[in-house]
């Protein structure tokens, strides 16, 4: 079982960008081929930096509070699911108030879908698809007390938006500050062309 | 003869590629797999454990194979969504022919018959060498074994090559030269403890993605990452050095490193001194290679050349790493050996955390270039042209030495003995020149003057649109055997479905002509992979890639064994040269000097930027397979050129725009792609795609002296702007495929 000693951390510094989570999210057992996550290039003109987007499971979700069909659920185990096909209307609520970009409805569907930690998996003491592939372990699903010896880099579950505190299951990991960032290759190379 | 035999869009039509969106029967979630098969990734080196899971004879999905050491359950976007290439509509299913009006069915019989009949109608008529084979390693060694056996014994012809020649063997003969072996130092377990990481010419998150999380541990640990490439890839963004210099000037840069070791005194005087000859040619050779001739040379600045020597001279572990980038050129040796005399400079080989590789690229790359594949080479990588070597493989064959053909040409030495008339017959499998090699415009008019084409292929690729007769091969999951990974590491592949229709394996079909040919004595034995591999064990046993002690028993409880293996006690090599003993008579390294020399083309007046060419994480190769796969399409549909804002700016270019790119050879009109990312004086296209879409319309067919590498990597081009509708109409096709392949319809979904 998913218990409070494994954890989901999102390590964007380490993110090569190949989607390979997209693409296994979609191959999860109940997923049926539609990617509950997404991935984004930051701004590909500047940098190569890319960011996977995974739900970060809040103790009190917003999506569900601004819910006016009551179809988005959390397991007492801190897992937010997709929202429930009979209930969801389509209002794009929750896709507005998340503050972290996560719940996509989709014009196709007319449903909100999002990521549900792989509930098939995780719920039997397997990984997230997405974690398991990721060739970067950008995306890691591992014990908790075993992380901030493993990485150097300090996971983050406290997050303030405006005068709200949200406190999340799925940690952001932050970079050691003396992290290098190399971006114009015009400016690593002496006297231009 | 071999002009196609409908026009592109005709043949598009009807064999593809088409995109595969969904697994067989879609994605209704009531599908169960009835089994799983613990096999592994058909695409690149690193051959990461993969699961497929499969229901009525077809492969429906994967599951990770987190036990399998390498990976540990990772796979890369085109490793998640290989499955989707089984039950794929564009699967050869029967001998297909050309005929005038197009490529119909075949009765198989008939098609073995014709191809024998021309096999020996021109090698009568034009001699033995006059009929050539091509092939390719994604191939298992058991393939790759028999391919060779098949070209020399079957066939008779020295002209065997394959398509490693575009890949690996400046590696391989850059590491033959210094270490006297061709392989990996190390595992990759060597990584993790390594104080310094160089990474030079290897876009390792896109062409090795898996090997990302090796480096990342390291930087864990706090290892200093060092990255060489003229783009900053997604591994430079963070690397504690990114230097992103000139193409082609990657033995400037390594030889001015040593230079600043041996002045600052960095140099293990011991190591060398017990372990190595050369050491003083070839510091001499770097004598004058100065910080600021380096940086003349390179367009780095001193001080990065002076603080990547201090970081990589005064590490106590380290592991160097190489790729396609300082490979692919016609100094390719040249930069492996100058690499290779870094590593031996510091002592740091042989020991856990001090490591060296060349990151293979191709699936068997490893494997397939080690048993008799290449013009030059007899299995257990000995030299044809070595009479111990000859006689001992003429003892495994049953031959004698005269039935035993000596060396022949290389793959673009083929290609160019093809255009010249000299070869009149082609059977080419696994291997895709019409958009692999370069200068495909040439390729194409090589093709077209063949008497007789005869291609192996599960897809019709474009390259086999020029055959006259196509026998349907089988996919990596439809048979048996082994595959050797980058690290060195023999692997098994395991059959997970039977092929459709007449489709087969490539071993049965060579094995069918080669008895229809009369040469059954040699062939008839080998009833499955398992006996080819027998045979490989025995004609291995001795060389320096001695898989005498493998065994695929022992591979499936070791999950996998690293050669050499020379007994079955034998537990295998993960760490090669411990004690500083390396595999020349003498048991020394060698030093090469390498000095200094610029690419074959270079800008000038009329060519005045510089074009590099590579791969991106949703495509291998030539795209025969990724091409068709909807996921990896609608990531990527089509190819782009990089252009660093500056050099938009001077040509008045925005993300988007078209842009023509001439190089001598040819031309192309691509978006631009505008990323500060890349150097301002070079642009990049990635090559994965055919024809007018084709990065190798531009490339040269110059190549390395020795290896016979194209130089992919360094050619001249000029961009000229020009309008949206000069876009060659395969990209809008492929833009609007990939658009539709994003919004999936809920029927294909099954929601």
């Amino acid at each position: 079982m998913v218990g409070g000693e494994l954890g989901f951390f999102i390590d964007a510094q380490r993110c090569i960008g190949c989607r390979s989570c997209v693409a296994a999210c979609g191959e999860c057992g109940t997923h049926r081929g539609h990617p509950m996550i997404h991935l984004d290039e930051l701004d590909r003109s500047a940098s190569t930096q890319t960011g996977p987007t995974v739900c970060m499971h809040c103790e009190d979700p917003i999506c569900a509070m601004s819910c006016p069909a009551d179809a988005i659920k959390r397991t007492e185990d801190g897992v937010v699911h997709a929202s429930q096909k009979p209930r969801c209307v389509a209002c794009q609520n929750c896709e507005l108030s998340c503050p972290f970009g996560v719940p996509i409805v989709l014009p196709g569907l007319e449903q909100m879908l999002k990521c549900d930690l792989c509930y098939d998996r995780s719920s039997i003491g397997l990984k997230p698809m997405c974690a398991t592939v990721c060739p970067s372990q950008a995306l890691l699903f591992a014990p908790r007390h075993e992380v901030a010896a493993m990485r150097n880099a300090q996971p983050l579950r406290e997050f303030q938006v405006g005068s709200l505190t949200i406190r999340t299951r799925t940690a952001v990991m932050v970079p050691d500050p003396g992290t290098p960032l190399n971006l114009d290759a015009a400016l690593l190379i002496e006297g231009g062309f | 003869m071999a002009h196609l035999p409908e026009s592109p869009a005709s043949l598009r039509a009807q064999f593809g590629p088409h995109l595969n969106l969904a697994p067989p029967g879609g994605w209704d979630a009531s599908t169960q797999a009835e089994r799983t098969v613990a096999t592994h990734c058909c695409f690149c080196g690193q051959q990461c454990g993969i699961k497929l899971k499969v229901a009525g004879n077809q492969v429906i999905g994967f599951e990770p194979w987190e036990e399998f050491p390498f990976n540990q359950g990772k796979l890369c976007p085109k490793g998640v969504k290989r499955y989707l290439q089984g039950a794929h509509p564009d699967r050869l299913l029967h001998a297909m022919k050309r005929t005038p009006t197009g490529f119909q069915p075949m009765d198989w019989n008939e098609a073995m018959e014709r191809t024998v009949s021309e096999i020996q109608r021109i090698q009568d008529r034009y001699g033995k060498d006059a009929f050539a084979l091509l092939s390719g390693v994604s191939l298992s060694n058991e393939k790759s074994y028999l391919a060779g056996k098949f070209a020399r014994l079957g066939l008779g012809t020295r002209n065997l090559d394959y398509n490693g020649r575009l890949c690996m063997v400046s590696a391989g003969a850059g590491n033959k030269k210094a270490f006297g072996v061709d392989r990996a130092a190390n595992s990759w377990a060597d990584i993790e403890g390594a104080d310094v990481i160089w990474v030079t010419g290897a876009n390792v998150a896109e062409c090795a993605p898996i090997t990302t999380d090796y480096i990342w541990r390291a930087r864990d640990r706090g290892a200093k990452l060092i990255v060489v490439d003229p783009r900053i890839t997604p591994l430079a963004r963070t690397a504690d050095l990114a230097l992103p210099l000139k193409p082609g000037t990657d033995s400037a840069l390594t030889n001015g490193i040593l230079h600043l070791l041996d002045k600052w005194d960095l140099v293990d005087r011991a190591f060398v001194r017990d372990h190595c000859n050369g050491f003083e040619e070839t510091l001499a050779a770097a004598r004058d290679c100065t910080p600021e001739w380096t940086s003349r040379i390179t367009g780095l600045p001193v001080a990065a050349i002076e603080q990547a020597a201090r970081l990589w001279g005064e590490a106590k572990t380290s592991f160097l790493m190489h790729a396609r980038g300082i490979e692919h050129q016609s100094k390719g040796v040249e930069n492996v050996n100058s690499c290779i005399n870094m590593v031996l400079a510091t002592g740091r080989i042989g020991r856990p955390s001090c490591g060296y590789a060349t990151i293979t690229g191709q699936g068997n790359g490893q494997g397939g270039r080690e048993h008799g594949h290449k013009c030059d080479q007899l299995p257990g990588n000995r030299d044809i042209e070595n009479p111990e070597h000859r006689a001992h493989v003429c003892s495994v064959w049953g031959c004698t030495d005269e039935e035993l053909p000596r060396k022949g040409l290389s793959a673009q030495e083929i290609m160019n003995e093809i255009h010249a008339g000299g070869i009149k017959g082609l059977l080419c499998l696994c291997f895709n020149p019409a958009v692999s090699l370069p200068d495909t415009t040439f390729t194409r008019e090589a093709l077209e003057k063949l008497e007789f084409f005869v291609g192996f292929d599960f897809f019709l690729s474009e390259t086999a649109q020029h055959a006259d007769l196509v026998f349907p091969s089988a996919l990596h999951e439809e048979d048996e055997g082994t595959a050797t990974s980058a690290e060195g590491r023999v692997i098994r592949l395991r059959k997970a479905v039977d092929s459709p229709g007449e489709a087969r394996p490539d071993w049965r079909i060579m094995v069918e002509l080669a008895h229809r040919l009369g040469k059954g004595r040699f062939f008839d034995h080998f009833t499955s992979p398992e006996a080819i591999f027998t045979e490989l064990r025995r004609a291995s046993s001795g060389g320096t890639a001695d898989y005498g002690g493998i065994t695929y028993g022992k591979i499936e409880r070791q999950m996998g064994v690293f050669w050499p293996c020379p007994t079955e006690d034998h537990p295998g090599t993960p760490r090669l040269f411990e004690g500083g003993r390396f595999f020349h008579p003498d048991g020394r390294a060698r030093f090469i000097p390498t000095p200094w020399r610029p690419p074959m083309e270079e800008v000038d007046a009329e060519y005045p930027v510089w074009l590099t060419t590579g791969r991106v994480v949703f495509h291998y190769l030539s795209g025969t397979q990724t091409r068709r796969i909807g996921f990896l399409v609608a990531q990527c549909p089509h190819p782009y050129v990089e252009i660093h804002p500056r050099l938009a700016q001077v040509h008045g270019l925005k993300d988007g725009d078209a842009v023509e790119v001439t190089t001598r050879r040819g031309t192309l009109v691509l978006p631009a792609k505008v990323v500060a990312t890349i150097r301002p004086d070079t642009v990049f296209i990635p090559y994965h795609w055919p024809g007018p879409l084709g990065a190798n319309r531009l490339t040269a067919r110059n190549l390395d002296p020795v290896s016979k590498i194209p130089e992919f990597k360094v050619s001249a081009c000029r961009l000229t702007p020009t309008t949206p509708d000069r876009f060659p109409p395969e990209l809008l096709e492929l833009q609007r495929q990939a658009a539709a392949a994003r919004l999936l319809p809920e029927k294909v979904l099954g929601w």
